[in-house]
């Protein structure tokens, strides 16, 4: 849609929707940190990773906006909710331990400062501000991608997401570390049980299929409009955990090779690409410009699988149950 | 052709818009947990789709319109799965002492 | 038309600020759960709305992943790392 012409009204109209927006963001952003218990506070948090990706719609970077809904907000809700019930015994002895009002106070003023100098170094910058945008535009049609962001993760700046993918990998390693000895290459969280008959069933049964053909969806669509693999596998891994939730599927033990290997096949199939860039053209990661959308679209399709598989296991936890048990 | 699209719009947004206030209305004021969720589950289902109705003329093709009904699809289910969840909480909640 | 659609989205903005407002005050966590609800949909809307006034049609998309993202959020919040889930519903299979 066109938008109309901008006159007077409507400026006024959009500046005044900005500072509603801004508002909103700012209460949401002020009770997630004064909400007393774990839970309320998890909850404003959630509200504020939306409000954000309206702002980031709004600023018209909805690649950004995609992976704060999904990730920012949704996956990372969900993970600090564990958190919190793995902590609830630990929670009493806590409290007894919270820092004095003096503390507090020094926190937030130096939480304040940072934010503050972060303002004023943004708004300080000179008009125009410098950006590689123009550089990066030009070069598009070395991909023949429509969609600019995915040029620059996927092409320009492709051994930053290769290394992306593999520190999410150590970060699993990390989390599985964390399992007693007993447990280890067991399954991750309890089994869980829910009426087979009953709600929590129902909508895992009828929600994950839309979900898998949503977080495709946004994958095949990154080609020229916003999306990617990331924000697809997010898709994913979030239906996958509904169904362990709801009990219709258990939790695949860590050790299990099958696991291993899809949490592998994306940087793995990234890798040999790379590699193939170096046997048969100019550089690691080069693709040669003929074949660019195709490999892309290839790593793309391996990353997702990788990626909502490590989400989902690094959401689902440390293993806590035995190795066949 | 686009007046008439536009007043659908406006009818729409506005009708959507009156069924969102009509449910926080409700959430805010009604006595009882259950009457204060059957006025919420209204500005799901009419409040959203009202307002998807009101959008539909202006989404830029028959691809965009299809998203736009599914994302209202998407929430209703959500919604009445979550209504239903939340009704078993409150229920959870009124035996405890 | 853009002017209307402006209005309408800080009339939804300030709806979804009402249900902040709720979770913070809200006795009971199923008054927090709907408070929840209403800002998912609230937020939904707020986006379908805002990608028609700014120009930005994948803001569908965005919608479309935040309603797949909040029906999962809110599962977890209700299930809270507890493994057993029971309902009493009539016909239950699942004995408390």
């Amino acid at each position: 849609m066109t938008l109309a012409p901008m006159t007077f009204a409507s400026m006024t109209f959009a500046l005044a929707l900005e500072i509603v927006l801004a508002a909103v963001v700012l209460t949401g952003a002020v009770w997630a940190i004064a909400a007393r218990g774990t839970l309320p506070a998890v909850a404003g948090f959630v509200a504020y990773g939306l409000l954000l990706s309206l702002v980031w719609v709004r600023l018209g970077a909805p690649d950004v906006a995609l992976t704060e809904a999904a990730i920012g907000s949704g996956l990372t809700g969900a993970l600090l909710v564990g958190a919190a019930a793995r902590l609830r015994l630990s929670e009493v002895p806590m409290a007894v331990e919270r820092p004095g009002v003096i503390l507090r106070v020094l926190a937030a003023v130096l939480s304040v400062t940072v934010a503050a100098a972060l303002a004023a170094s943004v708004l300080l910058l000179p008009d125009p501000a410098p950006t590689l945008a123009p550089a990066a535009a030009e070069n598009a049609a070395a991909t023949s991608l429509g969609n600019p962001v995915t040029n620059v993760l996927m092409a320009f700046r492709a051994m930053d997401t290769l290394l992306e993918k593999i520190v999410l990998l150590l970060a699993l390693i990390g989390v599985w570390s964390l399992a007693p000895d007993r447990f280890w290459g067991g399954r991750p969280g309890p089994r869980h049980h829910a009426d087979p008959y009953g709600v929590l069933a129902f909508v895992a049964r009828v929600l994950p299929p839309v979900g898998i053909i949503v977080g495709i969806y946004i994958l095949w669509t990154s080609a020229d409009n916003p999306g990617g693999a990331f924000q697809g596998g997010t898709i994913l891994a979030a239906m996958w955990l509904l169904v362990m939730m709801a009990g219709l599927a258990d939790a695949p033990p860590v050790s299990e090779r099958r696991l291993r290997l899809l949490l592998l096949v994306g940087p793995v199939v990234f890798l040999i690409v790379g590699l193939g860039g170096l046997a048969f053209g100019d550089a690691f990661l080069a693709y040669p410009m003929a074949y660019a959308k195709a490999l892309i679209l290839v790593i793309e399709f391996a990353m997702i699988l990788t990626i909502a598989v490590t989400l989902g296991l690094l959401i689902a936890g440390p293993p806590e149950r035995e190795l066949g048990s | 052709m686009s007046f008439v699209l536009d007043i659908v719009t406006i009818t729409a947004v506005s009708a959507g818009a009156f069924f969102f206030l009509a449910g926080t209305v409700g959430l805010l004021r009604f006595p009882d947990t259950l009457t204060r969720l059957h006025a919420l589950t209204k500005a799901d289902n009419l409040g959203l789709g009202l307002m998807v109705l009101g959008l539909l003329p202006h989404a830029g093709s028959l691809r965009d319109g299809i998203k736009l009904i599914c994302v209202w699809l998407i929430v209703l289910l959500a919604g009445a799965t979550v209504s239903q969840l939340i009704g078993y909480v409150a229920r959870r909640e009124g035996s405890r002492p | 038309m853009t002017e209307f659609l402006t209005a309408a989205l800080g009339f939804i903005l300030a709806i979804l600020a009402v249900g902040l407002v709720r979770i913070l005050r809200g006795p009971g966590d199923a008054d927090r759960m709907m408070a929840a609800q209403l800002i998912g949909t609230s937020g939904i809307a707020a986006l379908l709305l805002l990608g028609t006034v700014s120009g930005v049609p994948a803001a569908v998309d965005v919608a479309m992943t935040l309603a797949l993202l909040a029906a999962f959020t809110s599962i977890a919040f209700v299930k809270k790392g507890t493994a057993r889930f029971e309902t009493d519903a009539p016909g239950s299979t699942e004995a408390e």
